[in-house]
């Protein structure tokens, strides 16, 4: 039975809602509300007109910093990735960086961008940075021997190769990279706008708690988060399915 | 590649080197060039370091991230194991479960920040909760996927020995799932100590975190925050290079390819 | 038990293996596909039997099915009298390729099935099979040390080591390259000759069939019947230039429906 089946994680979810309003309510003083009054928040946040503005802020910067980083990273990692000795060059300089919570980089944003839709950009721009540059990296080493071996045989000129085969042989391990990169890119500007800027679902929870403890806001911000979020994810993934690029799992 | 030797084993070290040293001098040469009074020049860094440790305060700092990162990435390994592999052993409870924690996913941990307040307060509590939450989801992935993806060939076979379905799990579900279980782990502890910087910006006042924002708001100390940005990489980095040595060791090394 | 003599069980009706009226049928987006129809066959203990039929035709499928891996929709295989329901360490399955566990080493894997023996019990039919199959030296290599004929040889060894009473190959030197194809057809036939027990062996390879078979079924193309039952009667060693294995080699080109002459 199809449908009983897709009714299970529904009824879970379900299951769990209704525990958490029990347990809200067995506690009266609690500060955090229960699931009804935060999708209660959602509807006020819609209907004056916030959540879609907030979620449009948010997702502009996270647009603008994650493909700013994909038109940068990605061919300078296929280039480091393809001459390995930038790569040995470069490499440990990048290991470095890496680690560094992105939002280590806020004082240094604000020096140079202040507080405000430039700084939040710059943010997500070295969020996605790194997971890039090293996922475009390592596709290019994934290039099976053969591939390469066979655009030379025909003769291919240097931009003929990168068109017909590099390119083609790089694109699912990509854009599974550019999927992982763009949730990275999510939770960051999140992140990044409860501290450093005026807007956005992050500003949102911060604003909501800050003037007036509005927790129903500050859950229903959340819950808004992680919806965008997963759709996000799939909007991805259904790139991912396209034929020209599923070839990577026939191989398999 | 397009080079037909590959590169010798001197220039692994010399190439960083050179491109470090070109790195600084950049740097260097950027922030006397722009005459910025504010951006910190290498050697500005570096004093701010000797002055941090002569100060005693970064050690205090560094100890305050590691033990919030070693608590949270702790518990979440203590449940998210179990978890991830009960997910991956049983597909039902997998497809019962897993819509929960993709809705969950997105949600960065920094974003739990107003209710951890609620239920743990201000100090070590919240952020060791948020360390959790950003390890948890990548534990449980990772060992759901290395259960499932165990080929059917590995079970097949142990079947064919006559083996109980405890021992199976044991002997060749768990072995054969452990190299991508490792990834997981180590890719976990990579985000364990991103989000404890960043939960230490907002939610506390100790830590590496902490330290990067008050050098600025206590006095635009930027060759400060530069210097504990350095240190945070830095400590990220050997976390790193210690997991994956452990990815060496013989019985999982075979589930690595660029393992030499 | 003597680690040398072939398991000696009581045999109902004189026969180690019988399938009767055995079929597989699969569903696949609605439609029935028979992938084996109507298999009938007895096969004698100690035997060697090859099985071989176009790509495709259900030989694995077949070989599953007699290995208790696979429930066939009609019809029933017997061991020993016994009824097949699942797997059983008294019948091994080898499969062609990514078989051994590479987590462990020669031993780990040759051992994998001893785990209820004593420790110097267990020690002792390792060396054995190590001996065996002639992989000394290797004992505390890695499968990923090994070569693609070291690591059959080493699954045969894991095979061997619980004392089956059947051996099922599916296509077990099929990933190999042609030297080591003959090199390995000679080794089995070794082991084979020194420990005897039942081998069920599926190949598509002719050459190879006449080569090792006692008797050789030949299935045809999907849905899988038995078409012939080969008996092959040359003693082993064989020789491949002798007019009687040419002889029946064409015989066997012609049940599939080759020509002969390229």
């Amino acid at each position: 039975m199809r449908f009983f089946v897709w009714l299970r994680p529904v009824a879970f979810l379900l299951v769990l809602l209704i525990a958490w309003e029990i347990a809200v309510r067995m506690h009266p003083g609690l500060i955090l509300p229960g699931p009804i009054a935060a999708f209660a928040g959602i509807f006020e946040l819609m209907h004056h007109g916030l959540l879609l503005k907030y979620a449009v802020a948010s997702l502009f910067r996270v647009t603008w910093g994650f493909v700013l980083a994909c038109i940068t990273a990605i061919p300078l990692g296929l280039a480091l990735g393809w001459r390995r000795r930038g790569e040995i060059a470069l490499s440990p300089l990048i290991e470095l960086f890496r680690p560094i919570s992105p939002l280590a980089w806020i004082p240094i944003a604000i020096l140079w961008f202040g507080v405000g839709d430039l700084s939040a950009i710059f943010l997500i721009y070295v969020a996605c940075f790194f997971p890039l540059l090293i996922t475009a990296m390592s596709a290019v080493h994934n290039i099976p021997a053969v591939y390469i071996n066979a655009g030379r045989n025909f003769g291919l000129s240097a931009t003929a190769f990168v068109a017909r085969v590099l390119y083609p042989a790089v694109m699912p391990q990509l854009l599974v990279g550019m999927r992982i990169t763009l949730g990275v890119a999510w939770l960051v500007v999140v992140a990044a706008e409860m501290i450093a800027v005026n807007s956005g679902l992050g500003f949102l929870i911060v604003d909501a708690r800050n003037a007036g403890n509005r927790y129903d806001l500050v859950l229903a911000g959340m819950i808004a988060i992680g919806v965008i979020g997963l759709l996000l994810d799939l909007a991805m993934r259904s790139l991912e399915q396209m034929k020209s690029f599923r070839w990577r799992s026939s191989e398999e | 590649m397009s080079e037909f030797k590959g590169p010798r084993t001197w220039e692994k070290f010399v190439w960083p080197i050179v491109a470090a040293a070109l790195a600084l001098a950049i740097w260097q040469y950027a922030v006397i060039w722009t005459g910025t009074k504010v951006f910190p020049s290498p050697m500005n860094v570096e004093k701010g370091f000797a002055e941090l440790l002569h100060k005693h305060l970064l050690w205090a700092d560094i100890e305050d991230s590691l033990r919030r990162v070693a608590i949270g990435y702790g518990v979440a390994a203590l449940v998210g194991i179990p978890l991830g592999l009960c997910l991956g052993w049983f597909p039902s409870a997998n497809q019962v479960v897993n819509p929960l924690l993709q809705l969950l996913r997105p949600i960065s941990p920094i974003a739990w920040i107003p209710v951890a307040i609620i239920f743990f307060g201000i100090g070590d509590k919240p952020a060791i909760f948020l360390v959790f939450l950003g390890a948890v989801f990548p534990i449980v992935v990772a060992c759901a996927g290395g259960v499932s993806n165990v080929p059917h060939i590995y079970r097949r076979a142990a079947r064919n020995f006559g083996l109980s379905n405890l021992q199976l799990l044991r002997r060749v579900v768990f072995p054969a799932a452990l190299p991508q279980i490792l990834v997981g782990l180590r890719i976990a502890l990579g985000i364990a100590w991103l989000v404890v910087v960043a939960g230490e910006m907002i939610a506390v006042d100790s830590g590496l975190g902490y330290l990067v924002i008050d050098s600025r708001n206590s006095g635009k100390r930027y060759d400060l925050v530069v210097a504990a940005m350095l240190m945070i990489g830095v400590i990220g980095l050997v976390l790193d290079l210690v997991f994956r040595r452990l990815e060496t060791i013989k019985s999982v090394r075979w589930g690595f390819r660029n393992a030499a | 038990m003597a680690l040398a003599q072939a398991v000696v069980a009581p045999i109902k009706n004189g026969y180690k293996l019988r399938a009767e009226q055995l079929g597989v049928v699969y569903t696949s987006d609605g439609k029935n596909l028979a992938a084996i129809e109507d298999i009938n066959l007895e096969i004698k203990d100690g035997e060697f039997i090859c099985i071989v039929g176009p790509s495709g035709c259900g030989k694995s499928t077949l070989l599953n099915v007699m290995g208790g891996f696979l429930s066939p929709t009609s019809g029933s295989v017997t061991i020993d009298g016994e009824r097949v329901t699942g797997p059983d360490r008294r019948r091994i399955l080898v499969f062609q390729e990514r078989g051994v566990f590479p987590w462990l080493t020669v031993e780990g894997n040759i051992g994998f099935g001893l785990s209820n023996l004593s420790r110097e019990e267990r020690e002792r039919r390792i060396a054995h099979y190590v001996q065996l199959v002639r992989l000394q030296g290797f004992e505390k290599a890695y499968p990923s040390d090994l070569s693609g004929g070291m690591r059959q040889r080493l699954q045969v060894a894991r095979a061997l080591a619980v004392d089956p009473d059947i051996l099922f190959l599916d296509e077990p030197f099929g990933a190999l390259d042609s030297i080591t194809r003959v090199i390995m057809r000679g080794e089995l036939l070794r082991i084979w000759q020194t420990e005897r027990r039942t081998v069920v062996f599926v190949t598509h390879d002719i050459d190879e069939a006449v080569q090792l078979a006692d008797r050789i079924i030949v299935l045809s193309s999907r849905p899988a019947r038995i078409q012939q039952i080969v008996p092959i009667d040359i003693p082993h060693p064989r020789n491949i230039s002798s007019p009687r294995y040419l002889e029946l080699r064409d015989e066997l080109l012609k049940q599939i429906g080759l020509a002969y002459e390229i």
